[in-house]
């Protein structure tokens, strides 16, 4: 399988270096869209961005999974995070439909997973001092895999909490 | 840490580990056969190499403290001493406080109790001197005398009486003899020979150098000369290895063969030492050579502690130590290029060019051979394992106060190095499980007929491409009743169900349950038998307990042999494709037309007049597209019963390197991996026992929910 010409993703920044040294310092992100809303994951997770391709399906792996995929010679499972989110809004596979393979950390150990991503704005920069908790009302996400939430200009961008989203075990069939 | 540490101490460490082990091993031979010399020797030996190697690697403290043990020892060694149960305490407890101090854990009060006690066995010794260095040592072994045990060279300088051969001794004999010992080479010095006019033919007039290695100790050269000593001039001198090559001039000198005034003049001359001083008549030719003899085996020697200092090395086993990193990054590539041979071997079936199939074939061969090689050398016998359970059975039984025997078989089974290290925690919570709940006290037994001695064995078996491990007490056995109460009152079984006892058992192992010790009630400690459970689950391995009441229990571990790469067979099913482990199928049969698929998803198929269930598998996989034409089923072997699995295609053979499906696919039950094909896109690895277990054929009772498709929260 070939992997259709990979996005290149902005070396990851010192952003996460800079975790909680510094307030105002900025905060890379890579922006992405799903179900209509702008979300965005810290840029030093994101490993590559992938055109969709065909996956191996995962037989009873639950609505949560999407597929497998081979990453360079990794194994990497794809998962849809709609539901995980609480978004319930279907959308279809377009020419902008992305996989963003992420290195999460997950009991101490980096896992490789893919999520699917309607489509992928790129990086942006985000200045700290403008970030805010996640409001207990007023989104449609859970909150509680919300890490904060910038305001800019135009809008807001959902900053997710990856470790949270993938930590619970609220999926697993045990 | 009393000094920095240097580069290369990783090197010492495990290397220290091993030392540990042995002398662990060592002390419980001790324990019940104190007068054992080899073992005492071993002990010894692993006490001196602790205390040398970490003297030269910098752990300073580690040497000092080892020093003390082995004070201690030397006086056992050399006969001084018994071998006391008190003695072995304070050298386990020291053991254990070697381990810590390596780890950089000081404990301070430790030590001072056991210099205290190492302090009172001394007084309690007869005529015990304070320092045994000295004191231990033989009175007729020269000062700077080796220890026996280590190989040592010596110097033998044997000028004979000259009528010894009129007494019936046969020269050659005695050198003969000599060669028993060890390697040597012998040096005739012709010297004294007069010309032949004034020769007597029945005198000695021969003098010889001899250079022996031999791990004897001096006496042994002793005695050969025993008998030949009168009127003869025996020299034996020990050859110390010296830290500079000594010069032959100097070897000269020392021997009193010349002067050092004759070696200066000489040397003023510039032309080779020897020729010199043969030419000049001061020593004979065979002198000289003799000397450079001893110079060269004096420059080995430093060589050779040298290269024991460095690498700890031991020359007889000629294995190396390899960090296990290097072995898994090996293991990764080996695991890569059997990905790309079969990337290869697919493209070179597509083409017609027989050359390229010849060169995709001895790819193919010479992959398969360094996957295998490459296993190979992952491959520890679990002995490694199993020794360190008598230190466990040992400290358990005693801090229970019961007494436990334990017996092994089948150490020499070679596991995967990785499954053996993840073994451990989980085999020690078994072990102390049976001592602890399993076994009755000793008074209990007596009362029970039993023999006092509780047992606890531990075997390990291959079982195809599995290792059975066993972990067997003769105890009271599980509380079957208990268990269920138990099962019950956490709502994890109706009160009506009907389970057989193995079933009931594995509630043991049930996560939240209240595992055999409240059932016991005994209080007990360390982790669960659910993540004994889980350890295993993460090997690819199952987990089994029978019992009997009043006779005892056994735990059955299943394993893998490997975690890494299995022959697989390669099917599809709808659009995707699988891998079943080739190990598990036996055959693989055309799907009769006639046979209608049942609804229940299960059938059975007759194969020379045995009936074998079969599960579609497009129906567990929901396959989308239609089924092929010609479906195939294949026959596998799970649980010890034949199941047939209906696939669309059997793809063929097919080297699979297992990747692990992470934590995200933790809940995908029905697959142990995935694998990366020829042509780049994943297939999972099913796990046929566990596809089977979760649905089984008779639809009797199973634990396991509605398959895992429904929506999660």
């Amino acid at each position: 399988m070939t992997h259709a010409a990979p996005t290149p993703v902005s070396a990851p920044g010192p952003s996460l270096a800079a975790h909680g040294a510094a307030d105002s310092e900025t905060h890379t992100v890579l922006s992405m869209a799903l179900a209509g809303t702008v979300f965005a994951l810290e840029t030093a997770i994101v490993l590559e961005v992938l055109d969709v391709v065909p996956l191996s399906p995962v037989p009873n792996g639950g609505a949560f999974v999407k597929g497998l995929l081979n990453v360079r010679g990794k194994v990497v499972p794809v998962v849809e995070l709609r539901a995980r989110l609480g978004l319930t809004t279907e959308s279809e596979r377009t020419v902008d439909s992305r996989i963003v393979v992420l290195s999460v950390p997950m009991d101490g150990e980096d896992t490789l997973v893919g999520i699917m991503a309607d489509k992928v704005h790129g990086v942006v920069d985000i200045d700290t001092a403008r970030l805010s908790d996640p409001p207990a009302v007023g989104i449609s996400w859970r909150a509680e895999f919300v890490k904060s939430i910038s305001r800019r200009d135009d809008g807001f961008i959902v900053i997710l909490d990856v470790e949270k989203v993938f930590g619970v075990d609220g999926d697993t069939g045990r | 840490m009393s000094s920095i540490q240097q580069p290369n101490a990783e090197v010492f460490l495990s290397e220290a580990d091993d030392l540990l082990a042995e002398l662990e091993a060592g002390l419980l031979d001790l324990e019940t056969r104190p007068e054992d010399a080899d073992q005492i020797n071993r002990v010894f030996r692993a006490l001196h190499t602790i205390k040398g190697s970490g003297a030269v690697f910098g752990f300073d403290h580690v040497a000092a403290f080892t020093h003390q043990v082995e004070n201690a020892f030397q006086r056992v060694r050399d006969g001084e001493a018994p071998v006391s149960p008190d003695l072995l305490e304070v050298t386990l407890v020291s053991l254990d406080h070697i381990r810590s101090l390596l780890q950089n854990e000081d404990e301070p009060e430790r030590e001072a109790w056991i210099t205290a006690r190492l302090g009172a066995l001394w007084q309690k010794a007869p005529d015990g001197p304070s320092d045994a260095d000295t004191a231990a040592r033989p009175k007729n072994t020269a000062p700077s005398a080796p220890e026996a045990g280590a190989p040592h060279s010596w110097h033998i300088r044997l000028t004979l009486a000259p009528d010894v051969m009129a007494f019936g001794t046969n020269c050659l004999r005695l050198l003969d003899e000599v060669k028993t010992l060890g390697p040597c080479i012998t040096i005739g010095l012709p010297d004294a020979i007069p010309p032949l006019a004034e020769m007597d033919p029945e005198a000695c007039y021969m003098a010889w150098d001899i250079f022996l290695t031999t791990d004897q100790p001096r006496s042994a050269i002793d005695d050969i000369f025993l008998f030949v000593a009168d009127g003869a001039t025996i020299r034996i001198e020990p050859i110390e290895p010296d830290d500079v090559p000594q010069r032959l001039g100097e070897i000269l000198v020392d021997r009193g063969d010349i002067t050092a005034t004759t070696v200066a003049a000489t040397l003023e001359r510039q032309r080779p030492l020897g020729e010199l001083l043969v030419g000049s008549g001061d020593v004979s030719s065979e002198r000289v050579v003799s000397a450079l003899v001893e110079q060269r085996a004096r420059a080995q020697g430093t060589a050779t502690a040298n290269g024991a200092a460095a690498g700890g090395t031991d020359g007889a086993r000629s294995t190396i130590r390899v960090q296990a990193e290097r072995l898994d990054s090996l293991m990764d590539l080996v695991g890569e290029l059997v990905i790309a041979q079969a990337r290869l071997t697919r493209l070179s079936g597509e083409t017609d060019n027989p050359h390229l199939r010849d060169v995709a074939e001895d790819i193919e061969r010479l992959s398969t051979d360094l996957r295998e090689t490459t296993m190979g050398i992952r491959m520890v016998p679990i002995a490694t394992l199993f020794g360190r359970f008598r230190r466990v059975v040992r400290d358990v039984s005693r801090d229970l106060g019961k007494t436990v025997d334990l017996t092994m078989e089948g150490e020499e089974s070679e596991l995967d190095k990785t499954v053996i290290e993840r073994l451990n925690d989980p085999l020690v919570h078994l072990i102390r499980n049976c001592i602890d709940h399993g076994l009755e006290t000793t008074e209990e037994r007596v009362r029970l007929g039993k023999p006092a001695h509780g047992h606890v064995h531990l075997s390990a078996a291959h079982s195809g491409t599995q290792v059975l491990i066993r972990v067997s007490d003769d105890g009271r056995g599980m509380n079957c009743d208990a268990i269920r109460a138990k099962a019950e009152e956490r709502g994890l079984l109706a009160p009506d169900a009907v389970l057989s006892d193995s079933e009931l058992l594995a509630y043991v192992f049930h996560p939240g349950f209240s595992t055999a010790r409240e059932v016991n009630a005994v209080s007990g400690r360390g982790v669960g038998m659910d993540v004994v459970k889980r350890t295993i689950d993460s090997l690819r391995g199952t987990i089994e307990m029978s019992s009997t009441p009043g006779q005892g229990t056994t735990v059955t571990l299943r394993l893998p042999l490997t975690l890494a790469i299995i022959d697989g067979l390669l099917v599809r099913v709808g659009r995707g494709h699988y891998v079943i482990p080739l190990s598990a199928v036996e055959e693989c049969v055309e799907l009769p037309a006639a046979t209608r698929q049942a609804k229940d998803g299960c059938d059975f198929l007759n194969i020379r007049d045995t009936l074998v269930p079969f599960l579609w598998l497009r129906e567990l996989f929901q396959a989308e597209p239609p089924p092929d034409a010609h479906q195939k089923i294949v026959v596998a072997a799970a649980e010890g019963a034949r199941i047939g699995l209906v696939v669309d295609q059997v793809v063929g053979q097919h080297q699979t390197v297992i990747k692990s499906l992470g934590r995200i696919l933790a809940h995908v039950r029905d697959f142990s991996g995935a694998t990366i094909l020829g042509d780049g896109t994943v297939a999972l690895i099913i796990d046929v026992p566990r596809l089977v277990k979760m649905r089984p054929p008779a639809g009797s009772g199973d634990e396991r929910r509605p398959t895992a498709t429904e929506a999660h929260p």
